[in-house]
């Protein structure tokens, strides 16, 4: 008879584990609890002991391969012929095992994994019974409280998922109120609290008792179990599909450079000073856009996007300056239109335009369109740096990273200099790594010594 | 005998005067040595040996009781192991091994009599099986089927407390009544109670307060704890600075120490200890020295925090060898009743995993049975609802084991 094994969970709530070694092969006669393989959980090492004896006649993981709790791992041809040998010491022991799967740990034939804890393969990977039609909805925990619940509601699929539901939230009240709920024969689920932070006073049990009341949809409570819940929408929702569609379109690669900055926050002192610049407020930001500008002129694969459609790859001439702006809405990039084509002042201006606009909320739709690369400023957050997501359609990104004194070797000497973290994100289907090394290099060198833009 | 100053060694060596940090360090770290006040019985070589205190309370253990201790260690063992390896194939939850501290146990099990009270932590599988509790009733705990399928009072053993050394506020509250109920004295019928944690558990608040109100009434209860070493990854040095069983001076009653992996002394020393309290010299505090082979439970991975030398030092001193060796070179025990042992625990193995893989996941509504005597109607409310889910299912399966997730 065969007879699968699969992965348990040996310690609690784990989820997966990683096959090291297996210690039989296809062919081997095993006993019970004779030693087959080793895993390795999130917790330890651990060796597992065959339940059944027999023939092995296949191992379903490769060691290296992580298997989730309840997958099989191994099958043993057993000598038993359809039915466990033994004799069932419980009644419907044997039989109900081999019908519903109730094996801990075991897929049964309705696709159901029994784990012991309460915690189980993760969310999503778990198969479970059909559930019956909303006709018999009446069968609904929802029902029972009294309180309609979204019928077409999927959250109602899963146990968790009811405890955080509205209906299911525990009311907040005193005991004394308590006891006067139960006197009263009063649902403290069905009132809603006057007190601070949502508790039911002595009032609202009594006005709950005196008001006729309809069962009408349960407020929404701003805080159900510790949870709050909110609809995903908006800024949130375009980034997120923006971030997944980018993470699962373009192979990423990330390239770290700390900068020498000090020459480049001297110019920056100097030009402050300039009456031309009085009025303008000149940030590090702006010469990282110039030196962005300028280094992409040399690798213009930078700046150019990957046309699945049209197989083809697309450069751009100009450079459009997508700059990353925390905003109240969320995350947006407006962009600085031909910013290759501005000077240093112009940017600095364009920028304190762009920010404050972001920043207002009267970003309109047509500036955050139609970028070819991006600047995010993760150093006004204090990080030093980070893995930046490309924007979609773009082919690469920089992150540059908070501006502070550093210890740093120049000639051989220890030194306290100003440092900069900079990560350039690119798509590897349209940019090596020469050509993102080359153009990150270009820009550390020219925030070293600001200078060079003079010999491009 | 009551005086705690009688329990420390007659000849204290001169270390112990003024003993320095590291001194002391040293001593709670030589996890294998239990030191000149050790009360040993069975060398670890199998020679019994003579100590002019105990003698006295293990006379009557002739070549057939020892063959019984040793039957009950290698049966426990067996099944503690297939407990182990049923974990391992996913058949309970979690599994606490007491690989190492069957000694502790059985002897400490098998100095009991019917009338007293025993109250477990969650490892003590030994002391289970003398109480006449079958293996197979320890498994729903371990498969989250029940928290313990006997019934403590018939038993006189409680059901296992997973909250560390909360059972000894529990036994101390039993042994009080014991003594208002005037339960103390001489005679056959005289009652005591004994109480089983660990190492660990010395350092909880519970059991510090157990052995106030133990002490202040009189309380008919022997505190044995098995010293195995380690608290989950903690050892002994993080949890003291003097030795264990020395704490019981500070609260007015006997200490003593016993080789844990010892049956003979672990038996004879709780002999005595019972004896005590019965008589109403109680309570008496028994530190085990012994050490747990295995991890602390089937979830832990020792090997993370201590070196492999140590068990192999240990296993040296293994309880079940010792008696063997004891039983071939000073009874004339042949082969003929070791094999007959091995193939009856390989038995009782088998009995075990059938039964714990056939056993039944409990109904739906199980979890609420029981919960009040009288019924809650939160309780009541919860079960609808509960039920309601499951009916929501198209097919009837059975939930899964602890009610679904």
């Amino acid at each position: 008879m065969r007879r699968e094994f699969a992965m348990p969970d040996v310690g609690e709530g784990l989820t997966e584990a990683e096959v090291l070694t297996w210690h039989v092969a296809r062919g081997d006669t095993v006993t019970v609890n004779q030693i087959i393989v080793e895993i390795e959980t999130a917790k330890a090492a651990v060796e597992l002991p065959c339940p059944f004896a027999g023939t092995v006649g296949e191992l379903l993981a490769e060691p290296g391969q992580t298997v989730a709790v309840g997958a099989p791992i191994i099958v043993i041809e057993t000598a038993e012929a359809g039915a466990p040998a033994a004799p069932s010491v419980a009644p419907g022991g044997a039989g109900a095992d081999e019908e519903v799967g109730a094996k801990i740990g075991e897929t049964g034939k309705d696709g159901r994994i029994a784990t012991l804890v309460g915690y189980g393969p993760r969310p999503g990977s778990v198969q479970r019974r059909p559930r019956r039609s909303a006709t018999s909805g009446a069968h609904r925990s929802g029902a029972v409280n009294g309180a309609p619940r979204g019928a077409a509601s999927p959250a109602v699929d899963h146990p968790r998922d009811v405890a955080t539901s509205p209906v299911a939230h525990v009311p907040l009240a005193k005991p004394p109120v308590r006891k006067l709920a139960k006197d009263l024969g009063v649902d403290l689920r069905e009132v809603s609290g006057s007190g601070p932070g949502g508790v039911i006073t002595r009032d609202d049990v009594e006005a709950h008792v005196t008001a006729p009341t309809a069962p009408g949809p349960v407020v929404a409570a701003p805080s159900a179990g510790g949870v709050r819940r909110e609809p995903i929408r908006g800024v949130r929702k375009a980034t997120a599909a923006a971030m997944v569609s980018s993470a699962f379109t373009a192979p990423h690669v990330t390239e770290f450079l700390a900068v020498d900055v000090t020459e480049t926050m001297a110019l920056r002192d100097r030009l402050r000073a300039d009456r031309e610049y009085a009025e303008v407020k000149l940030t590090p930001l702006a010469f990282v856009a110039k030196a962005v500008c300028l280094a992409a002129r040399r690798t213009p694969e930078v700046n150019a996007s990957w046309d699945d459609a049209a197989a083809e790859i697309v450069y751009y001439d100009r450079v459009q300056l997508g700059i990353a702006a925390a905003t109240p809405r969320g995350l947006i990039v407006p962009k600085v239109r031909d910013a290759d084509m501005l000077t240093l002042r112009e940017l600095a201006v364009a920028l304190g335009e762009l920010t404050a606009t972001a920043r207002s909320g009267r970003t309109p739709p047509a500036d955050l369109m139609g970028g070819t690369f991006t600047v995010t400023n993760v150093g006004v957050f204090g990080v030093d740096t980070g893995t930046p997501i490309l924007n979609p359609g773009e082919a690469a990104i920089l992150a540059v990273g908070a501006i502070k004194p550093t210890p740093w070797v120049v000639d051989g000497q220890l030194a306290v200099r100003t440092v900069c973290q900079l990560a350039l994100s690119f798509d590897h289907r349209l940019v090596d790594g020469e050509q993102g090394s080359r153009f990150l290099a270009d820009v550390g060198a020219l925030l070293t010594d600001p200078g060079l833009a003079l010999t491009w | 005998m009551s005086d705690p100053h009688d329990w420390a060694p007659s000849t204290p060596s001169a270390p112990d005067q003024h003993p320095s940090r590291e001194h002391v360090l040293a001593g709670l770290k030589a996890t294998d040595e239990g030191g000149a006040d050790l009360v040993q019985l069975l060398t670890p070589e199998g020679e019994r040996v003579a100590d002019p205190r105990f003698d006295q309370f293990a006379t009557d253990l002739d070549s057939a009781a020892l063959q019984g201790l040793y039957r009950d260690m290698v049966l426990v063992r067996r099944f503690d192991r297939e407990g182990n390896a049923l974990q391992r194939q996913g058949q309970l939850g979690i599994w606490v091994p007491l690989l190492g501290q069957e000694a502790a146990q059985i002897g400490a099990g098998r100095a009991l009599q019917p009338q007293d009270m025993a109250f477990p932590s969650y490892r003590e599988h030994g002391v289970a099986w003398t109480r006449g509790i079958d293996p197979t009733e320890l498994l729903g705990i371990f498969r989250g089927t029940d928290h313990g399928a006997w019934d403590p009072k018939d038993a006189r053993f409680h059901l296992y407390t997973i909250v560390i050394g909360n059972q000894c506020l529990n036994a101390t509250g039993y042994a009080m009544g014991q003594r208002f109920e005037s339960k103390v004295g001489e005679g056959p019928e005289a009652e005591a109670t004994i109480c089983f944690f660990g190492d660990g558990a010395t350092s909880q608040g519970d059991v510090h307060e157990g052995f106030v109100w133990a002490a202040v009434y009189d309380a008919p209860v022997v505190f044995y704890f098995q010293n195995n070493q380690w608290a989950i990854s903690e050892p002994t040095e993080r949890q003291t600075r003097v030795p264990l069983y020395k704490r019981a001076a500070g609260y007015g009653f006997p200490g003593i120490r016993v080789d844990g992996n010892d049956v003979l002394a672990c038996l004879a020393v709780t002999r005595w200890a019972l004896e005590e309290c019965r008589t109403g010299n109680g309570p008496v505090l028994v530190e085990a020295f012994t050490y747990r082979m295995d991890a602390h439970t089937t979830s832990d991975d020792p090997t993370r925090y201590r070196l492999a030398d140590e068990l192999e030092l240990w296993k040296l001193k293994d309880p079940i060898e010792r008696v063997r060796v004891n039983l071939v070179r000073e009874h004339g025990i042949g082969q003929e009743f070791f094999s007959g042992v091995q193939a009856e625990s390989d038995a009782l193995a088998a009995r075990f995993r059938e039964y714990c893989v056939n056993m039944p996941p409990p109904a739906p509504d199980r979890m609420f049975s029981q919960v009040y005597a009288e019924g809650s109607t939160t309780v009541d409310a919860q079960r609808q609802e509960y039920l309601a889910y499951h009916e929501s299912f198209e097919s009837h399966g059975s939930p899964a084991v602890g009610g679904g997730r």
